[in-house]
């Protein structure tokens, strides 16, 4: 699995270190925010199929990336940069 | 028929031409008690339990392929009771009695060996923390016994006790811990649920719920609607993939786990050996493989297969651990999904949905767990109240804060 780093170009897997689902931070201040909070830190889709996920270059430009992978077989569709608010 | 030396002597006479198919392979009925949807280990084994110990009969397990396909084909074929937690360690300690009776309640042999399964330490910190899992351990009545240096050499001469960066100070060792054959557990359960009326319904994939409101009542397959008193899920790996045909989103993620196994070589490891400074934990088959693996890849996966960074750090941490394996060839080497929960302990309770019960969340232990989670699952079907070594692997315990966490990583499932 190789991961098209949008700086650094396509690098091995090797480089890079997992950290899930692009999950946005819910509202704190929303009324139910303890139930948002808890569907976001402990639920998952875990799809078969198309997956959005973050990724950290950690042993490269050590950006945050979101990277599009069909997990059936690992075959990685895109990378872009994670921006607050875009995932 | 059951397997005795008288059997097989009679059989020895007659040319073995007598022998049976060792179950049933049946076509699925119109409606039944209670539906196992999943038949590996555990699902065989929850349908074996209904039948003998709650006395429910009408039971069918539906297998998308073939029993033991999944991950009871791809383990390493360990079982162990040294866990650290009260809401884990009575249950595996079960677990781990049931398989010290199970050849002899199957009439199977499913080569049971109690071998020993020794975990290594290498400082004085990790030394206090094992001798705590060690009386945790016996406290429910499992055994442990914590072994120095020099006792470790007696057992284990050839590992990298001087090694400059993890030195070897000794080990946690649970001697009633070893290995089984992990598809005779399968044929075994099979054989004894199909003598007992269960219906093995293979190539069998649910392809949704029948529902009544909230109640489930049914399951539609690739071979027809079947109707269920109780459907039981065992489907670890792919339990989100079937649970949200029931509408339901769970705290699990897929994962892909590897293992590996080595061309034969004369006896060398006598027992199950595990590297305290990373992950690497190593067995040898009565075929005299090596059988290894580490930790999981780490990213979401479907795929039954991993990837090369793995491999590597597993290899890393063998060579780290005993360098005399150094030469040894890999044979072979594969993947397995498996279901990572967000505190790395699985989930036997109903859901949501009356008549749907959920058994999954395995993470990379199923295995050992196969009896305790049949027996606990069939337990908790036939009487709808968690067995009392399972009441604390509930579905609701992520929103309720009572997390069972051995290892304390948070909800971050590729660090359990």
């Amino acid at each position: 699995m190789r991961i098209p780093c949008p700086f650094c170009g396509e690098r091995d897997l090797m480089e890079f270190a997992y950290h899930g689902d692009t999950e946005p931070r819910p509202d704190p201040t929303a009324a139910d925010a303890s139930q948002l909070f808890f569907d976001a830190v402990y639920l998952r889709d875990n799809p078969a199929g198309r997956h959005q996920e973050l990724w950290y270059h950690a042993q490269g430009c050590r950006s945050w990336l979101v990277v599009t992978r069909d997990v059936r077989t690992h075959e990685v569709l895109g990378a872009t940069l994670a921006k607050r608010g875009a995932a | 028929m059951r397997y005795s030396l008288f059997s097989l002597a009679r059989q020895a006479l007659r040319g073995h031409r007598g022998w049976q198919p060792v179950w049933r392979d049946a076509a699925p009925q119109a409606s039944y008690d209670v539906i196992i949807v999943g038949g590996g280990g555990h699902g065989l084994a929850t349908a074996y339990y209904l039948a003998k110990e709650h006395g429910i009969r009408k039971v069918a397990v539906v297998e998308k392929g073939w029993i033991g396909s999944g991950n009871a084909g791809r383990n390493t074929t360990i079982i162990r009771s040294n866990y650290l937690l009260p809401g884990n360690e009575p249950f595996y300690e079960w677990s781990m009695k049931l398989w010290e009776g199970l050849e002899q309640d199957l009439n199977y042999n499913a080569m049971v060996s109690q071998r020993g399964v020794l975990n290594l330490y290498h400082s004085d910190a990790q030394r206090d923390a094992f001798a705590r899992r060690g009386n945790a351990m016996r406290l429910a009545g499992a055994d442990a016994e914590l072994l120095d240096a020099g006792a470790v050499r007696s057992m284990l001469p050839f590992l990298d006790f001087d090694n400059a960066r993890f030195p070897i100070k000794g080990g946690l060792l649970q001697r009633r811990g070893g290995t089984a054959r992990h598809d005779a557990v399968v044929w075994g359960y099979a054989r004894g649920a199909s003598d007992l009326g269960v219906d093995i319904i293979q190539n069998c994939e649910v392809t949704g719920f029948v529902r009544d409101g909230d109640r489930v009542t049914g399951v539609t397959t690739t071979r027809g609607t079947i109707g269920a008193g109780k459907v039981g899920l065992a489907v670890a790996g792919s339990s989100s993939r079937v649970a949200q045909y029931a509408g339901l989103r769970l705290p699990i993620e897929s994962h892909v786990l590897q293992a590996f196994v080595s061309e034969a070589i004369k006896p060398l490891i006598p027992g199950v050996v595990t590297f305290g400074a990373g992950h690497f934990y190593i067995s040898q088959s009565d075929k005299g493989g090596l059988v290894f693996g580490g930790d999981i890849d780490g990213y979401n996966s479907y795929a039954q297969r991993g990837n090369l960074p793995t491999v590597e750090d597993v290899c890393e941490g063998g060579m780290a651990l005993m360098p005399v394996i150094g030469r040894v060839r890999m044979l072979r080497s594969w993947g397995g999904l498996v279901d990572m929960s967000m505190d790395g302990s699985p989930i036997i309770d109903r859901t949501p949905l009356q008549g749907l019960y959920l058994n999954a969340g395995w993470c990379y232990g199923g295995f050992k767990a196969t009896p305790g989670s049949g027996w606990c699952f069939a337990h908790l079907l036939a009487r709808d109240e968690p067995h009392p070594t399972a009441r604390a692997y509930r579905l609701d315990r992520f929103a309720t804060g009572h997390l069972i966490d051995e290892k304390g990583q948070g909800a971050q499932p590729n660090l359990h």
